[in-house]
């Protein structure tokens, strides 16, 4: 849309440059600029002097404080700490070099600018402005530079030469893309799969003992890995990442799931940990009710109907895994999740 | 000859030293053309002036305690037990970045407090970016000729928000990692390349051993360079167009009025350098922020109740948290709009603001230059959309929190949650109506002001015994600063149908124009500002009171 479609008396006058006296005519004129006003500065000398003494006191400080600084630097031990009312215990040595540091800073930003404001000259002037956009003699005179040089590079007439440039430089961007590609592998099905397989056995993360079924009390919360995988691993942080787990033991009455409960053991039944949000661990168990709550987003879902979701951003329900007990009493996995865990993606399906 | 000589050599060796050096300089970069047209620019003084001086000072402090910070950090994720001098930490296994981390915090003599710093100054600068352009914004300092100006001021704004989170992610402890967790979940919900970016991004499946050297290019090279760029672009074009001004009397759209660079501005811009700085030094000093030793080092299994992102991220982080589940499964795929939307929405809500001084200046049709700022209130419509912008902006920042709201105030997350669902919605409208109801009702009161004259305080008690104030009119000085401000008369499309009855097509977006002009600039959207006629009128003693 050009300018040309607004009418000319829609747009409000152009304000008048000049300076008008004010008159019967227009109450309203600019009056131009105010007479300057003396400050105290400006016509008692003591008062000036007064402002220079602040302005070199303000300066003295500074220096003063920067003398500060580099004594506690060297005489303040860097794990003392010490009490200042009314905010609390602080690091000893972070709060002198900080006050010190910053006193020496901010005395003299006090200084320039009481200086400034007192003594500096405040009579305001005014300046020209010229328009940001060219003469129109200049926009002819580059207009025509401009033509000429095309000319006489004949990009618009020797079309090959054109075509053939620009098709290279659409190119060999794409050596820059191709470079990227190894930045990580391609994701296959690596966030289908988990540790958990077959017979692996649930591991309390906190005593990293495998646990019996008699280890998990109703209306308590325990995080497990399964076997085999320890902190010290290569790989621990990517595969806790989807093989943390969360057990609790509900009544078996009390589970609504059909599928739940054919997966369960005497009740007790095993979650995936990571939110299918966006992935935090859920950390927070309401015993009565059995919902667990993601404290980064307030996912909610109930771990007696299948921990489908009742409140929250959170998109489906969690995996479940299915597990049983062993010959030797411990609860064992019987099998992977039958899903993906973790925040749901596009391959997801 | 030989006199020539001898008077340029005799004054070459008078000339003071200061003098030669830069006549040495002169020669070489011409320094004196430059000097000509700068060294005693004049800038207009008004405090909201210098809150983008806030912004370019943290940035400098950044940049200066980020230096110092990169001697001492080791950005990698290879894991190391710690032994360092923080006692409820030793032993623990910890990523190398951690480690460093905690090694400068408690190793490094002034190491925390130059942490501190940067991480306050981080805060400020992101914040002083959301004051500067609300002022710019509210004030119309974005119109021609600066609508470029504001564009790079924008995309400061939100590639500070990405360099803070590249920033904060660094250290790699439980409170970050699980923001970056959030992010590769969202980098997930986007269909159909989701998942190979967040591949691509983390070197492998989350987390895997590359984001933190990854972020720390991205965090102390890529970004920073692109943002040092853009502010040396903005603090050319500011020099370039020369200030806006408010008006007033003397100033006009074409001059500039104020004190000289040098030396005024000289000192008290550089003054304020310090003052910034010495004001974040002593935050720093007294004001703990992202105690990592009491988070502990990062994993995908553990976290904290009351996670937040750093203040500039809370609003995404509100978004993804009131938006409502939804996942589509279609044909062996997952459509997670419920992570998906919010992040669509993000860069909306952005876009929003930043496109707008091209659509007021479209429905205005004025190409005209403006070096005069606008009260706030004589654009009622703009002003609205702005507090109405900010509001979407601030209900996100409240969702972001709603543990936090919950937890402080005994409410119930489900209800801060509900709550906000519906002000995403309900939020701006409301907003925007009761902005333009305040504007209008000032910019009434400005009017009654000019042709009434102000409340004295005065009160006359007439012979018949009635009561009146006494008004006192106005100054010269103020009459013109009340009525100096620009009116537009709203569009018409006229006649659709010419003198010959031949129908002309109207374009939709002629019509649209058309609407939002009369929205704009019809007397609900403006009151007429007082003319001389009713001012004479009033003035010359009728029914003056």
């Amino acid at each position: 849309m050009s300018s040309q479609e607004i009418p000319e008396e829609n747009l409000p006058a152009e304000q008048d440059a000049h300076v008008a006296v004010a008159d019967e005519k227009n109450p309203f004129a600019d009056p131009g600029l105010p007479p300057h006003e003396h400050r105290i500065q400006d016509i008692d000398e003591r008062a000036a002097r007064r402002s220079e003494r602040t302005v070199a006191l303000l300066f003295t400080v500074s220096m003063l404080a920067t003398v500060g600084f580099i004594a506690s630097y060297v005489a303040i031990p860097h794990d003392k700490s010490v009490f200042v009312f009314p905010i609390g215990h602080l690091n000893a040595l972070n709060f002198a070099l900080g006050l010190t540091l910053g006193t020496a800073l901010f005395c003299i930003g006090a200084g320039a600018v009481h200086w400034a404001r007192t003594l500096m000259s405040d009579v305001e002037v005014a300046d020209d402005r010229h328009a940001i956009a060219a003469e129109p003699e200049v926009k002819a005179k580059v207009m025509a530079d401009f033509r000429q040089g095309a000319k006489e590079s004949a990009i618009g007439r020797r079309k090959l030469i054109r075509n053939t440039m620009l098709g290279a430089l659409t190119l060999v961007p794409l050596s820059g893309v191709v470079l990227l590609r190894d930045l990580g592998p391609l994701p296959g099905t690596k966030l289908r799969h988990t540790l958990w397989s077959k017979g692996k056995l649930l591991v309390n993360m906190n005593t990293n003992e495998p646990l019996r079924p008699s280890d998990v009390a109703v209306g308590s919360l325990t995080f497990a890995k399964p076997e085999g995988l320890e902190e010290h691993d290569h790989d621990f942080q990517n595969e806790i990442a989807k093989a943390a787990l969360m057990i609790v033991r509900l009544q078996p009455d009390d589970i609504k799931d059909k599928r739940e409960l054919e997966w369960s053991h005497e009740g007790i039944v095993a979650y995936s940990k990571i939110c299918t949000h966006v992935g935090c661990p859920i950390s927070l168990y309401e015993q009565q009710t059995h919902h667990v709550l993601c404290p980064c987003h307030q996912s909610t879902f109930d771990l007696s109907d299948g921990a489908r979701v009742i409140f929250g951003p959170a998109g489906h329900a969690l995996p479940q895994l299915r597990i049983g007990v062993n010959d030797e009493g411990y609860l064992e996995a019987l099998g992977d999740f039958d899903e993906p865990v973790g925040p749901a993606f596009w391959e997801r399906g | 000859m030989s006199t020539t000589e001898t008077t340029e050599s005799r004054s070459r060796g008078k000339a003071p030293a200061g003098e030669r050096v830069a006549d040495w300089a002169d020669g070489r970069l011409g320094i004196y053309s430059l000097a000509k047209a700068n060294m005693r620019k004049i800038f207009p003084d008004h405090w909201s002036f210098m809150l983008g001086e806030v912004c370019l000072y943290s940035f400098i402090i950044i940049i200066l305690t980020g230096v110092y910070l990169t001697l001492f950090f080791h950005p990698s994720m290879n894991e190391v037990e710690y032994h360092g001098s923080y006692v409820p930490l030793q032993g623990q296994l910890m990523s190398e970045a951690f480690s460093s981390t905690l090694h400068i915090s408690f190793d490094v003599r002034g190491g925390l407090l130059i942490r501190q710093i940067h991480h306050w100054a981080a805060l400020i600068f992101l914040a002083g970016m959301f004051v500067h352009m609300m002022r710019v914004f509210f004030t119309g300092a974005f119109r021609k000729p600066r609508e470029i100006n504001w564009l790079f001021g924008f995309l400061l704004f939100v590639l500070g928000m990405f360099t803070g989170f590249t920033g904060y992610s660094l250290p790699d402890d439980l409170l970050s990692g699980t923001g970056v967790r959030f992010t590769e979940g969202a980098i997930l919900s986007m269909p159909i390349v989701g998942t190979y970016i967040s591949f691509f991004l983390f070197g492998g499946e989350f987390p895997g051993v590359d984001f933190v050297a990854r972020f720390y290019s991205i965090h102390i090279l890529l970004l920073p360079g692109i943002m040092l760029g853009l502010v040396v672009g903005h603090l050319i074009l500011v020099f370039y167009h020369k200030h806006t001004q408010f008006a007033g009397p003397g100033k006009t759209n074409k001059n500039v009025v104020g004190m000289p660079l040098l030396p005024v501005y000289m000192a008290k811009a550089g003054g304020f350098f310090f003052l910034v700085f010495g004001v974040i030094a002593v935050i720093a000093a007294v004001a703990q922020i992202n105690p990592i030793w009491a988070m502990g080092p990062y994993r995908p299994d553990q976290v904290s109740t009351g996670a937040q992102p750093d203040w500039y991220m809370g609003f995404a982080e509100g978004l993804v948290r009131y938006m409502p589940g939804w996942e589509i499964n279609l044909w062996g795929h997952t459509l997670v709009l419920g992570v998906f939307i919010p992040l669509v929405l993000f860069g909306l809500v952005l876009m929003a603001i930043a496109v707008y001084p091209f659509i007021e200046s479209w429905v205005t049709g004025d190409k005209r230059e403006h070096h005069i700022l606008d009260r706030p209130r004589n654009a009622p419509t703009r002003t609205a959309f702005g507090v109405a912008w900010v509001t979407v902006y601030m209900i996100g920042l409240v969702g972001g929190g709603n543990d936090l709201w919950a937890t402080h105030f005994h409410l119930s997350i489900n209800a801060v949650t509900w709550f906000v669902r519906i002000g995403f919605f309900a939020g701006p409208v409301l907003a925007f109506i009761i902005t333009k109801r305040i504007c209008l009702g000032l910019q009434r009161r400005d009017k009654d002001k000019v042709l009434h004259g102000r409340e004295s305080g005065i009160i006359k008690r007439l012979p018949h015994g009635e009561f009146i104030e006494v008004h006192e009119p106005l100054s010269q000085d103020a009459l013109y600063t009340l009525t100096a401000h620009e009116q537009y008369k709203p569009l018409e499309i006229g006649p659709t149908v010419d003198e010959n009855g031949v129908e002309r097509k109207v374009k939709g977006s002629e019509k649209l124009r058309a609407k939002l002009s009369k929205s704009y600039f019809d007397e609900d959207g403006q009151i007429p500002k007082p003319t001389v006629e009713e001012y004479k009128e009033i003035t010359s003693g009728h029914g003056h009171h």
